[in-house]
């Protein structure tokens, strides 16, 4: 089942980097789908798209349609905040929010008005405990988030994300700041993680999404070169340049 | 080869030794003026400062007695001035910093308050007069006088206010919005609670001008000799600086340590504002974490 279906999207930026061209796209449901290419690709401006954070940036046209559960999020009467709620996302350098560790989780919750205790506490600990990261602050989640470790932080992020049980959760190279150690924690809760959610990775690197990916997008230059399974991406790519790009001539 | 290049590593360090040593001469010359100015105020006017003096009403046309009523005055003129020029001034840091968008208006806006920040002092008390004092009928009044500072304090309030929220990481705004934040939310819950010792500096040193200002309150609010404290805002007050400046010029036969007593005075005044906003500001700061 698709979760995401994306027809004819185009996007202009006012400064005419990352924009993205004629976008047809399905993103299958409880599925880890990656989205490959060089830098400056657009695959953080379709990231950005899909919970609306380009509202934020200079975007001077979009046209197309982006469905999710069949609602046209392009919709400019829709409620954002509804979405953003619905569509979490992890940045690629871990950025705590100056809080408390325990504070940092609750945020998205205390924004909807939640204020007992009891809720916020049992939320704080299964988002920490979904991101692995628990075991390792659950004796100083009082302390300031930018005391633990970049990998720390980084899970932390993912915990924030998952507080307001999104559906859908898209991470933008998560573990490019990272460490083998930390990047090896993320990959394992994101595979646990695509249990219940629906899982979007502009991964790190080609080896990544290896690892991980049930699908891969590949994305030049601003146009969807080739989306297919990761097995079929990886040992028969239809596409010269994709064959190119995993081969690792040009990246 | 080698000792010549030895010998290069070690003339260099000499010159940045002596680099450093003249840049610390300099640094300590900045600050010897203003130390001698306090010595030199300390010395000629704490053996005016009594108990009396600064708790007793003047008399004897001002040559002798107290400075109480300046003193409340003064207090009474600065807080009136943050009342009026606080909330207005952040709001409009705010809405400078978060929603306005980049266009002439705003830019305008902009330049406005820079050349604002720029007029003689002088200028607001004239301006003052004819607004608040006639055109308002507020008469000449603590209102008033508040009013006319506040307009002057202004300026400082929103650049330094606009300055210390746009020092926010634009990455937390970003973050916020995207756990659903409004944007009101994230101005509230996260943007000013990181600007605030930022903010705490422009308002005090806005104030504190307010304080030490006679211009804008010579023709809005201060009283040349008024023995009795004010009974409302329409009350004119005397007030120190404009009580100073009337002992130094209008009140022939004036003991010179009463006239360094008043600065005295003033200056330990505005030295406890800044002990105390300090103080709020570490606090702020020790709790800030990015």
């Amino acid at each position: 089942m698709d979760k995401i279906i994306v027809e004819n999207l185009s996007i202009t930026y006012s400064d005419g980097v990352e924009s993205l061209y004629d976008i047809n796209l399905r993103i299958p449901i409880h599925q880890i789908t990656a989205l490959i290419g060089p830098s400056g690709g657009g695959k953080s401006t379709f990231l950005r798209v899909l919970n609306r954070l380009n509202d934020l940036a200079d975007v001077t046209k979009t046209t197309g349609k982006v469905l999710i559960d069949g609602i046209d999020i392009l919709d400019p009467t829709l409620d954002v905040i509804a979405l953003r709620r619905k569509v979490g996302i992890v940045f690629s350098r871990p950025l705590p929010l100056p809080l408390s560790i325990y504070q940092n989780v609750s945020y998205g919750l205390e924004l909807m008005g939640e204020k007992r205790k009891s809720v916020l506490d049992e939320a704080v600990e299964r988002a920490l405990r979904l991101a692995e990261l628990w075991d390792e602050v659950k004796e100083r989640l009082h302390d300031p988030a930018n005391s633990i470790s970049g990998g720390q932080q980084q899970r932390l992020c993912l915990a924030r994300t998952l507080s307001l049980q999104p559906e859908i959760i898209m991470l933008d190279e998560p573990t490019s700041a990272l460490d083998p150690i930390s990047t090896a924690k993320i990959e394992t809760s994101l595979i646990e993680l695509k249990k219940d959610f629906t899982v979007i990775i502009a991964p790190h690197n080609t080896q990544q999404a290896g690892r991980i990916a049930d699908y891969v997008a590949f994305f030049l230059h601003g146009k969807l070169i080739e989306f297919s399974s990761a097995e079929e991406i990886f040992t028969r790519p239809k596409d010269n340049k994709t064959q190119d790009y995993i081969s690792g001539k040009f990246g | 080869m080698q000792t010549a290049k030895k010998s290069n590593v070690l003339k260099q360090l000499r010159i940045e030794k002596l680099g450093f040593s003249v840049l610390t001469l300099l640094s300590i010359a900045t600050v010897i003026p203003i130390i001698a100015v306090v010595i030199y105020i300390i010395y000629l006017g704490a053996p005016a400062i009594s108990w009396e003096f600064v708790s007793a009403m003047p008399s004897d046309g001002m040559r002798a007695g107290g400075i109480w009523p300046a003193i409340v005055g003064t207090i009474y003129l600065t807080v009136g001035t943050a009342i009026f020029s606080v909330p207005l001034g952040i709001a409009a840091a705010i809405y400078l910093s978060e929603y306005a968008p980049v266009n002439r208006v705003t830019q305008a806006i902009r330049i406005a308050i820079i050349n604002l920040a720029g007029i003689p002092s002088v200028v607001y008390g004239l301006f003052g007069l004819g607004l608040f004092v006639i055109f308002l009928n507020f008469g000449t009044s603590i209102l008033s006088a508040s009013l006319t500072l506040s307009i002057m304090t202004l300026p400082v309030i929103i650049s330094t206010t606009e300055e210390a929220l746009r020092a926010v990481p634009q990455s937390f705004r970003v973050v916020s919005v995207s756990l659903g934040a409004t944007k009101w939310q994230t101005i509230w819950r996260l943007v000013l609670p990181q600007a605030i010792p930022g903010m705490l500096t422009g308002i005090v040193l806005g104030l504190e001008r307010a304080a030490g200002e006679t211009a804008p309150i010579l023709f809005t609010g201060a009283a040349f000799f008024l023995p009795r404290l004010p009974n409302s805002p329409l009350d004119a007050t005397m007030a120190l600086p404009y009580h100073l400046f009337v002992i130094s010029t209008q009140v022939p036969g004036m003991p010179i340590q009463i006239q360094y007593g008043t600065v005295l005075v003033l200056l330990v005044f505005v030295l406890i504002m800044n002990i105390i906003v300090t103080m709020i500001r570490s606090r702020a700061r020790a709790k800030r974490q990015w």
